[in-house]
């Protein structure tokens, strides 16, 4: 392998690669495959974008971060930002390598950001420490593809609405790929989204393993495992003594109140096996994570990210999963969209209507128009209730609507939401008026 | 980039653009909207541009519990459908799966809870609880033990308390009506 001689400062990033620097990558770039799709531009068209036009976004700097940040960094990915709103923990270190004794306590994106940078010349990764809720759709426009690597259901379920909303039919650039890892001890999966295009995150909801939940009974009279224990204390107890006041399972004085009562009852009933590792483990719902799943699923999270990018090779379409419990087992699927998916299922419709029109109006027109056939459609436009049919205290409270003029709660290009028992799911209206 | 949008072209959903709702909050408006509750149930919101905060009432119209009105507080999270929504009974009452401080044994709110279910299911999973009180899965054990032993009993216990009487030393809420 070629040394690099020393990064010209002042340089583009481009300025950095020193020769044969991509020497590897270039073997796939500089000439077509079999697979390869008619767009593929070989050789300097397809590095010229990769290297200094292609923006990527990582979600999540724990775990799978880690990896895919090394993983786009050393295969050619010059601008990269990373969003994670955690600090470092000492329990991280095992397996988070971006991370050293020294950072425990500092903002994860911050600290991979750093580290990335330094280790790998040219490439300029931008941390924002902080919530993915934080950043509005603009920040998100400004990408060309979102990797993550969350641990959250409730994280992916709003990235995934985002990035499916953000589709604007008249802006092609409005389409980001979404490429979603996860990883649950020795199992994982890695999926390509094409918001809109392909079935979302939300369509495949039904397929999560639900959190486990005992009876509510048991933990109550006969606990059996050092885990009813602890749900006794965090679920019953926690509540009872400390009232209104919320438990946060981040803070370690509320871990520690938890295991001493859940340790009590362990006694009492003879139960071996509480800890205070377990205690954390149970109300904050970890599951151990293995260091080489997660180099796994990161790899194949950042190969399609290559392939996506750079047109290089087919893409996944669009489920990989993985099952290293008994051997290592991998199955790869075409997850199919749901027509009643609440997210990017359902009717859209562009209405457009006079402007004396009043709500009830809207209404009888969707209950009469023969294409759509609602029978008691409910109406909402974002936050605010238009009109309700039940229950009958919300149906009063929305009534006084109907006989307003439409144009007073939607604005022109305003959106609506309908859902009705005969709808699957919800249908939503785009209302322009005349 | 690969081309996806001349894929997109093809698709004959290339108007679909949805607005800015959460899918917990439309899910939550179509269970809402399509509860079809029994006269004996009644929902109330204190505010009703909340649809995450209300209270239910019910109010059996026969079984042991007929003549009480026993209210009922659900907490719905943006995790829902994904998760149940957070229910509990808030007066003190005298039911065998039903514990002091409110926290109710109902198998669909914790470990059978699935997103198929609605709040329709669980509300009707409520109301079953006062028709058919279960002394195999107690919480207020000693309301399941006497149930189970002596239902004459149970039910002078269960009538005692509704009026806001004690048992066992412990005095309940009245919810007669």
């Amino acid at each position: 392998m070629a040394t690099p001689d020393v990064a010209r400062v002042n340089g583009s990033s481009h300025r950095t690669d020193w020769h044969d620097r991509y020497y590897h990558v270039d073997q796939v770039l500089d000439r077509p495959g079999p697979r390869t799709d008619p767009s593929f531009m070989a050789g300097a068209g397809v590095k010229e974008f990769l290297r200094t036009q292609c923006k990527i976004l990582v979600i999540g700097a724990g775990g799978l971060g880690c990896e895919i940040l090394a993983n786009l960094a050393l295969s050619g990915f010059k601008d990269i930002h990373v969003i994670d709103m955690d600090t470092i923990d000492i329990s991280n270190l095992n397996r988070q390598f971006l991370f050293r004794p020294k950072d425990v306590g500092k903002p994860k994106a911050l600290v991979a950001a750093e580290y990335i940078m330094k280790r790998v010349p040219g490439v300029t990764v931008t941390p924002y420490f902080g919530k993915i809720q934080d950043k509005d759709d603009d920040y998100y426009m400004q990408f060309n593809l979102v990797i993550c690597g969350l641990d959250s259901v409730e994280a992916r379920r709003w990235i995934n609405a985002t990035l499916v909303n953000l589709v604007d039919p008249e802006n092609p650039e409005s389409l980001k790929p979404l490429i979603d890892g996860g990883t649950e001890g020795f199992k994982g999966q890695a999926r390509v989204i094409l918001p809109t295009v392909t079935s979302c995150y939300e369509c495949s909801l039904d397929m999560l393993n639900k959190p486990t939940a005992f009876p509510i009974c048991t933990i109550a009279n006969t606990p059996r495992l050092p885990e009813h224990c602890i749900e006794w204390a965090s679920v019953l107890e926690w509540p009872r003594v400390q009232g209104e006041k919320k438990m946060d399972t981040d803070d370690p004085e509320h871990i520690q109140w938890l295991y001493n009562i859940a340790s009590a009852r362990a006694k009492e009933f003879k139960i071996e096996g509480v800890t205070w590792q377990l205690t954390q483990g149970v109300v904050k719902n970890i599951i151990p994570a293995i260091a080489s799943t997660n180099a796994i699923i990161a790899a194949s999270c950042c190969n399609e990210a290559f392939k996506i990018a750079t047109s290089s090779a087919a893409y996944l379409n669009n489920y990989f999963m993985l099952i290293g419990t008994d051997g290592v087992y991998s199955y790869t699927f075409e997850h199919e969209k749901r027509d009643d998916c609440p997210v990017c299922g359902g009717e859209s419709l562009e209405v457009s209507v006079p402007r004396s029109w009043t709500v009830e109006r809207l209404i009888e027109m969707l209950v009469e128009k023969q294409d759509i056939q609602i029978k008691k459609p409910s109406l909402s436009s974002g936050a605010k209730h238009i009109y309700f049919q039940a229950p009958k205290q919300l149906e009063e409270a929305t009534r006084p609507n109907l006989e307003k003029p439409l144009v007073d709660l939607v604005p022109d290009g305003g959106d609506i939401t309908v859902t009705a028992s005969s709808l699957p799911f919800s249908l939503s209206l785009r209302v322009t008026y005349v | 980039m690969i081309k996806i949008w001349s894929m997109k072209k093809n698709e004959e959903a290339a108007a679909k653009k949805k607005p800015k709702t959460s899918a917990a909050q439309i899910r939550v408006q179509k269970d809402l909207t399509e509860l079809d509750l029994p006269p004996t149930m009644t929902t109330v919101f204190p505010d009703p541009a909340d649809l995450l905060n209300f209270s239910l009432t019910i109010t059996p119209d026969e079984g042991m519990y007929q003549g009480g009105a026993f209210v009922f507080s659900f907490v719905i999270n943006s995790n829902y459908p994904h998760e149940p929504p957070k229910v509990k009974c808030t007066q003190t009452i005298y039911h065998p799966n039903v514990d002091l401080e409110g926290n109710v044994c109902l198998n669909i709110l914790r470990e059978d809870w699935k997103p198929v279910l609605n709040l329709n299911s669980v509300m009707v999973g409520l109301q079953y609880l006062f028709l058919e009180p279960n002394a195999d899965d107690p919480l207020n054990k000693e309301a399941a033990e006497e149930l189970r032993k002596n239902r004459e009993q149970f039910l002078y216990n269960v009538k005692q308390s509704m009026r806001g009487g004690y048992v066992k030393g412990v005095q309940y809420a009245k919810v007669n009506v």
